[in-house]
């Protein structure tokens, strides 16, 4: 993984595990790679993934069990939320970068339903 | 927090240029610190400061708490800009070289690290590529167990796969009682590494801070930041 927006790294490791769960690739109670397994992969400092998964788990997405590693939550409405969240969130931003190139509502909203056809 | 390094007043001149120019930095035990800035910044100067093969102008520089001397080449591992070692020996005769030269020196750990750079102990130095080498001289110097590690650039020169393993190698070697300082002009391959950098230019410290703080500051990676302060 190349780290290259303007966000910090451990944001950008957070934003790759939220999006792991929001697909399902990890499931939920599912184990985290460890924290050492994780940077050596991401050719990264271990203390950014700590890090990364600290946060996660402040937003309950992830728990950490003594010992054993830490691991995606069990709690579906919790997952449901997070996609939900992220959803909302390219969309925003779709709408924004939309309607910065000079589009309105309705324009937006026939793009949309032809591109699902396949148009 | 502990310091294993404390630099007060550091100055260093060639004839009538400084090379290091009152310089004060103090670097935290646990770390891994990259000290950056391009060719004639001062880097090169600086850590030959601290693994005590020049001596200083001016100023003090203690490390875990002593002069640089005899007691902080036990505890400094470094691994120098260039090669080394002799062109007869093999990669085992190195190991034994490290071996009977440091007392810190875990040869367990020598091997499997040697197993992990996938270099054979029966090659000849003089065989080895520049990234076998390269690969060869990490091994040695990380088989150490020492308080801080001093790497000069580690990953120039060298092809993306044994840089790859160089990173690695860093990463597991890593520990909260060791810290590492290393000095690099090839920051995006190597800074998601650092907990600290240290951006030199002219002799001083020009910019200094945690590179996760700095990311969130100025909105950019520290490969961006690195080409915005040095690119006049």
């Amino acid at each position: 993984m190349e780290f290259k927006d303007n966000l910090p790294i451990y944001v950008q490791i957070k934003n790759l595990i939220k999006k792991k769960i929001a697909s399902g690739e990890l499931k939920k109670g599912e184990k985290l790679p460890s924290v050492r397994e994780f940077s050596t992969k991401l050719k990264t400092n271990p203390n950014t993934v700590q890090r990364a998964y600290s946060e996660l788990e402040r937003e309950d997405l992830v728990f950490t069990q003594r010992g054993l590693g830490t691991f995606v939550s069990e709690d579906e409405k919790t997952i449901l939320e997070l996609k939900k969240n992220m959803a909302s969130n390219i969309v925003k931003s779709f709408l924004h970068d939309m309607i910065a190139i000079g589009f309105k509502e309705g324009e937006i909203l026939d793009l949309i339903k032809k591109n699902i056809k396949g148009e | 927090m502990e310091n294993i390094v404390e630099i007060k007043g550091l100055t260093k001149s060639y004839l009538n240029k400084k090379a290091i120019n009152d310089l004060n930095l103090n670097l935290e035990k646990g770390k891994v610190i990259g000290i950056l800035g391009p060719n004639g910044s001062g880097k090169t100067t600086l850590i030959k400061i601290l693994t005590g093969i020049l001596r200083q102008s001016r100023g003090e520089v203690l490390i875990d708490g002593e002069k640089p001397g005899a007691y902080t080449k036990s505890i400094v591992s470094y691994l120098p800009d260039r090669n080394f070692l002799y062109d007869w020996m093999s990669v085992e005769d190195a190991i034994e070289f490290y071996n009977d030269f440091y007392e810190d020196f875990d040869k367990t750990k020598a091997y499997e690290l040697l197993d992990f750079m996938k270099l054979d102990k029966k090659d000849k130095v003089k065989a080895l590529s520049k990234g076998m080498h390269e690969k060869l001289n990490l091994t040695l110097v990380l088989s150490r167990e020492a308080k801080l590690y001093v790497l000069d650039e580690p990953i120039a020169g060298v092809d993306p796969v044994a840089r790859d393993q160089i990173l690695d190698a860093i990463i597991k070697n890593y520990n909260e009682d060791s810290t590492m300082l290393i000095t690099t002009h090839l920051v995006r391959d190597i800074e998601a590494v650092f907990d600290e950098v240290i951006f030199l230019k002219d002799g001083q410290i020009y910019m200094q801070g945690n590179a996760e703080k700095l990311r969130e500051e100025k909105h950019m990676q520290i490969d961006d930041l690195y080409k915005e302060i040095f690119a006049e």
